[in-house]
């Protein structure tokens, strides 16, 4: 049956005599005739084949076949194969959160295998077991420092993704709290910005490594002069780029959030992605989201629960941390299998190659007439060119060569409309970089794009 | 069961990266390196596989065991959306994408089934327009309700507090004090519904909106919606309908019908996507006419010519409340079981899910105490009331159902049900399956008259016993790495 109904007709007069009713109609009587649906025009069911063919074809409308230079904290990093044979596993994806323990032992051990990844990962001592994406994650932190501070004003770095500054203003606009923004000094934190700024009424600094330009900062001076006057810092990090980089841990960051989809999710247009996040030891309790928890049982053994519910909706509801029911139970399996798969040497070699196929591409960009990298700044995998036209146009045009040739900056940054972000994973083999390199030279200087335009190399 | 890090040995390696195929090395400048070592585990490919292939046999899931976790329909779900998720014309593609200039044109599929899901929802809810943006039932209600707060705004309205029932999710009170607002209860008759003359008591000028669930929490329908309505909309309060339960109503009942302005619905209940352990889900918010200006942004729109584009330019609109356009690997598996099921086929999951339910309250009202005897939706709230008084509670029936490879059903929810057993069985559960069930129910009551103390050591099947939660949230263990208390 095509509604995967399990009753046979013999079934459903059996239970509508035990019921005491003549048919299912009459279990609806407290629906009345003046609340009856008005329309149901809906289309008739299809077979399984139509509708496979129905969404083959609408896969075809995507050209997901760019080569993509685009990342702007999402990114085309490789997937083995076993994440997603694992995840395929219906005991783990066709489970509920784990209410049960004695019956759910295999997911909460997963989660409880995630949570400490992502703090050896980030150097914090506690996270939780997920939330939604990187940006919710973000303002899941910030009402965190709000409630710990009691304080009303958040700092925000220019450096933070500008989709993650929108969606903190939409969520607190009906509440008191008032956002200041600093601009972006070669790149990274704008120091002297920040520390005019930062006062005794301020909740929390949030900054963002590496940046939305791509670039690195060493945030522990902020960190030290936001805690003298009591403020938390908040760093929202790229995880892949920690396999090489200073942890927020290090830098005495309070809470750390992330956008986990490069730990082993597809980019699937936006999600299901993985928010996550970590902190102190001592602010756990005002942590949102589950948090998985060992302990034992009857016998002493080893076991895990969720734990510290206190602070959930389901047992506080109005005076709860979050409102957060539903986390990325999958998604925080496939990064904690994606992370085992990397495992301790192969997360760091990851990382720089990402890190060397990037400065490859750096220094093949260098070469064309029409582009300026920008290395006022360490970066990653990804860094920001200016170019000789406007990006958005140049971005178009190399669609028509078959790349995703990076993220136009003036879509959120006023005054940058010739700048771009490109990011390199370790996914871009040589021969895609130098066909890029190769075609955005075309795209830039098409009337003359003979060899002799080339610039000398130029060294940085 | 040994964690995967207690598995590490030095030197090994569970995937091995592509040799760098380029002739630079670029140093990190020692300032910005990472210097505390990074513990992932030393683990081959097997030894992970196996690990969470072991682990994965430490779960009940809906295709092992009869879930029947009220509140949360443990539907079944089915094998061809998972394979249609995953083809690469999806599951490629940057969000990115649309952003860059005509870029729209580079994913007319995706936006397709954005703009028809859209569609689909607002036939089956009687809503004007869907945001597929939020990305689980608790952002859906979060949308909402800014959305109400954004409504009020414009219209210079002072309003300072949402009225819930006392049987609601425990969201919907979480949602309306994190979007600013003081929450009022209501508490239920007698009948199991919101008593309306307490209703009127709270009903005020200041009064920003009514979070209702209907059917509610208890399994019943409340035949004066239409009366709720009109009395919140006298003060220009919005109606706000947790879509929570929308398996029970499907082609019978659509909320925009009678009032209703602003609901979400959770496509991992009622649309039969995988709930994951516990999420990925998705909460689309669906909303009549008065409320379109403030959906999020961005919002897909349907050319003249027949293309899709997402368009940003709504100058009233909440803004920005996720990175994008919604969990779309879990619209598309909703959207693929809309197309199969069709008109007919939803109708028909709503008829027997409620069939399901109310075959199982009259086979068990004799044996648990049923603390509102009245037709029910699509699930069933008993309580273990009697048998507690010899010592065995709910949580004790539960236990006892896992031995029976039942997952047991949502346990002490609603708050306004002593020892509730709060029952949803599903439509996609056959009436042997609902016999098992029953039976196991029945012998779980003969047991707690007979021998009431059998219970403290159940389950005995599972891999553990009982956790002991108390240690859990004392001596807090939650990262493998962190010293250990002493």
């Amino acid at each position: 049956m095509a509604s995967y109904i399990g009753n046979t007709q013999k079934d459903v007069q059996d239970m509508l005599k035990v019921i005491g009713v003549k048919s299912i109609d009459d279990l609806f009587q407290d629906i009345k005739p003046r609340h009856a649906s008005q329309s149901f025009d809906l289309p008739a069911g299809k077979s399984e084949f139509e509708v496979v063919e129905c969404f083959r074809r609408l896969a075809s409308q995507n050209a997901a076949h760019l080569i993509p230079f685009i990342g702007g904290g999402y990114y085309d990093h490789y997937i083995p194969a076993a994440v997603d044979a694992i995840i395929s596993r219906a005991e783990f994806y066709t489970a509920y959160t784990p209410y049960q323990p004695e019956c759910s032992q295999g997911t909460l051990q997963a989660l409880y295998e995630f949570q400490s990844s992502i703090c050896t990962l980030t150097g914090m001592e506690v996270a939780n077991a997920s939330l939604y994406d990187g940006g919710t994650a973000l303002y899941e932190a910030a009402m965190m420092a709000l409630r710990l501070t009691n304080r009303k004003k958040v700092l925000l770095d220019g450096g933070v993704s500008p989709i993650y500054r929108k969606i903190l203003k939409s969520y607190t606009g009906n509440l008191h709290y008032e956002f200041q923004e600093t601009s972006v000094a070669h790149g990274q934190s704008h120091r002297q910005e920040m520390e005019e700024l930062l006062d005794e009424n301020t909740a929390a600094v949030i900054l963002q490594n590496p940046n939305f330009f791509g670039a690195i900062d060493d945030h522990s001076d902020i960190i030290k002069k936001a805690h003298e006057l009591g403020v938390l810092a908040i760093e929202s990090v790229y995880p892949i780029a920690l396999g090489l980089i200073k942890t927020p841990g290090e830098m005495g960051a309070d809470i750390v959030t992330g956008e986990g989809q490069s730990l082993g999710l597809p980019l699937n247009f936006g999600g299901p992605y993985l928010g996550f996040m970590a902190t102190r030891k001592e602010f756990i309790r005002k942590m949102p989201g589950r948090i998985v928890g060992q302990t034992v049982d009857q016998e002493g053994r080893r076991c895990f629960v969720n734990t510290l519910q206190a602070r959930e909706q389901h047992i506080r509801r109005e005076k709860a941390t979050s409102n957060i029911c539903t986390n990325m139970s999958l998604c925080a399996l496939q990064a904690v299998i994606y992370m085992s798969l990397l495992g301790k040497e192969g997360f760091k070699e990851l990382a720089q190659l990402n890190l060397d196929k990037a400065e490859f591409a750096r220094r093949m960009m260098e070469r064309i007439k029409g582009v300026e990298v920008i290395r006022s700044s360490q970066t990653f995998n990804e860094f920001t060119v200016r170019l000789s036209k406007d990006a958005s146009g140049v971005v178009e045009a190399m669609i028509g060569k078959g790349f995703a040739a990076g993220f136009p900056l003036g879509r959120y940054y006023k005054g940058m409309d010739n700048y771009m972000i490109v990011a390199v994973t370790e996914k871009r083999t040589k021969e895609e970089i130098l066909r890029y390199v190769e075609s955005l030279d075309e795209v830039l200087n098409k009337s003359n794009h003979c060899s002799s335009n080339r610039k000398e190399h130029v060294a940085s | 069961m040994d964690l995967i890090f207690e598995k590490s040995v030095e030197g090994k390696r569970g995937f091995l990266n592509p040799k760098s195929d380029v002739d630079v090395r670029a140093e990190m400048p020692s300032s910005y390196k990472r210097q505390k070592e990074c513990h992932l585990p030393e683990v081959s490919e097997l030894d992970v596989v196996r690990h969470f292939t072991n682990l994965s046999k430490r779960n009940f899931s809906v295709d092992s065991n009869f879930y029947p976790l009220g509140s949360c329909t443990m539907k079944y779900n089915p094998k061809f959306t998972e394979d249609l998720a995953r083809l690469c014309g999806f599951t490629h593609l940057h969000p990115l994408l649309p952003q860059l200039k005509q870029g729209e044109k580079l994913v007319q599929g995706a936006l397709g089934v954005l703009y028809e899901m859209d569609r689909w929802l607002c036939e089956i809810t009687g809503m004007d327009s869907f945001t597929m943006q939020p990305l689980a039932g608790a952002h859906g209600e979060l949308t909402g309700v800014m959305m109400m707060a954004a409504y009020h705004k414009s219209k210079g309205n002072k309003k300072k507090y949402i009225v819930v029932p006392d049987s609601s999710h425990g969201t919907n009170p979480a949602t309306a004090a994190i979007a600013g607002y003081e929450i009022v209860c209501v508490p239920s008759d007698k009948n199991g519904v919101m008593d309306l003359s307490r209703l009127q008591e709270k009903i005020t000028d200041e009064m920003a909106g009514f979070m209702l669930t209907c059917p509610n929490t208890h399994g019943i329908f409340n035949s004066n919606i239409d009366k709720i309505t009109e009395m919140v909309h006298a003060v220009d309060g919005i109606m706000y309908y947790d879509g929570a339960n929308l398996n029970a109503i499907m082609g019978r009942f659509r909320p925009g019908d009678v009032g209703f302005d602003v609901m979400h619905v959770n496509l991992h209940k009622t649309f039969a996507t995988p709930h994951g352990g516990g999420g990925p889900g998705a909460g689309p918010v669906g909303v009549k006419e008065k409320l379109i200006p403030y959906l999020p942004i961005s919002r897909v729109v349907r050319k003249e010519d027949g293309t899709y584009s997402l368009n940003y330019d709504y100058p009233d609109s909440i803004g920005y409340i996720a990175s994008f356009y919604g969990n779309f690997g879990v619209i598309l598996r909703a959207y693929a079981y809309l197309l199969l099921l069709g008109k007919e086929g939803l109708k028909e999951a709503s008829n027997h899910a409620v069939l399901n339910a109310n075959y199982i309250k009259e086979r068990l009202k004799k044996h648990f105490a049923l603390p509102y005897d009245h037709i029910c939706m699509h699930e069933v709230v008993l309580s273990a009331a009697t048998q507690a008084k010899s010592g065995v509670h709910a949580i004790d029936i539960a236990k006892f159902l896992i031995d029976k490879g039942i997952h047991p059903p949502t346990v002490y929810f609603p708050l306004t049900v002593q020892e509730a057993i709060m029952i949803e069985p599903t439509e996609t559960e056959s009436k042997q399956t609902l016999d098992h069930f029953i039976q196991a129910m029945v012998e779980a009551d003969e047991l707690s008259v007979t021998e009431p103390s059998a219970f403290k050591d159940l389950p005995k099947t599972m891999p553990i016993s009982r956790p002991d939660e108390t240690k859990a949230a004392r001596d807090i263990d939650t990262n493998y790495f962190a010293e250990k208390p002493c």
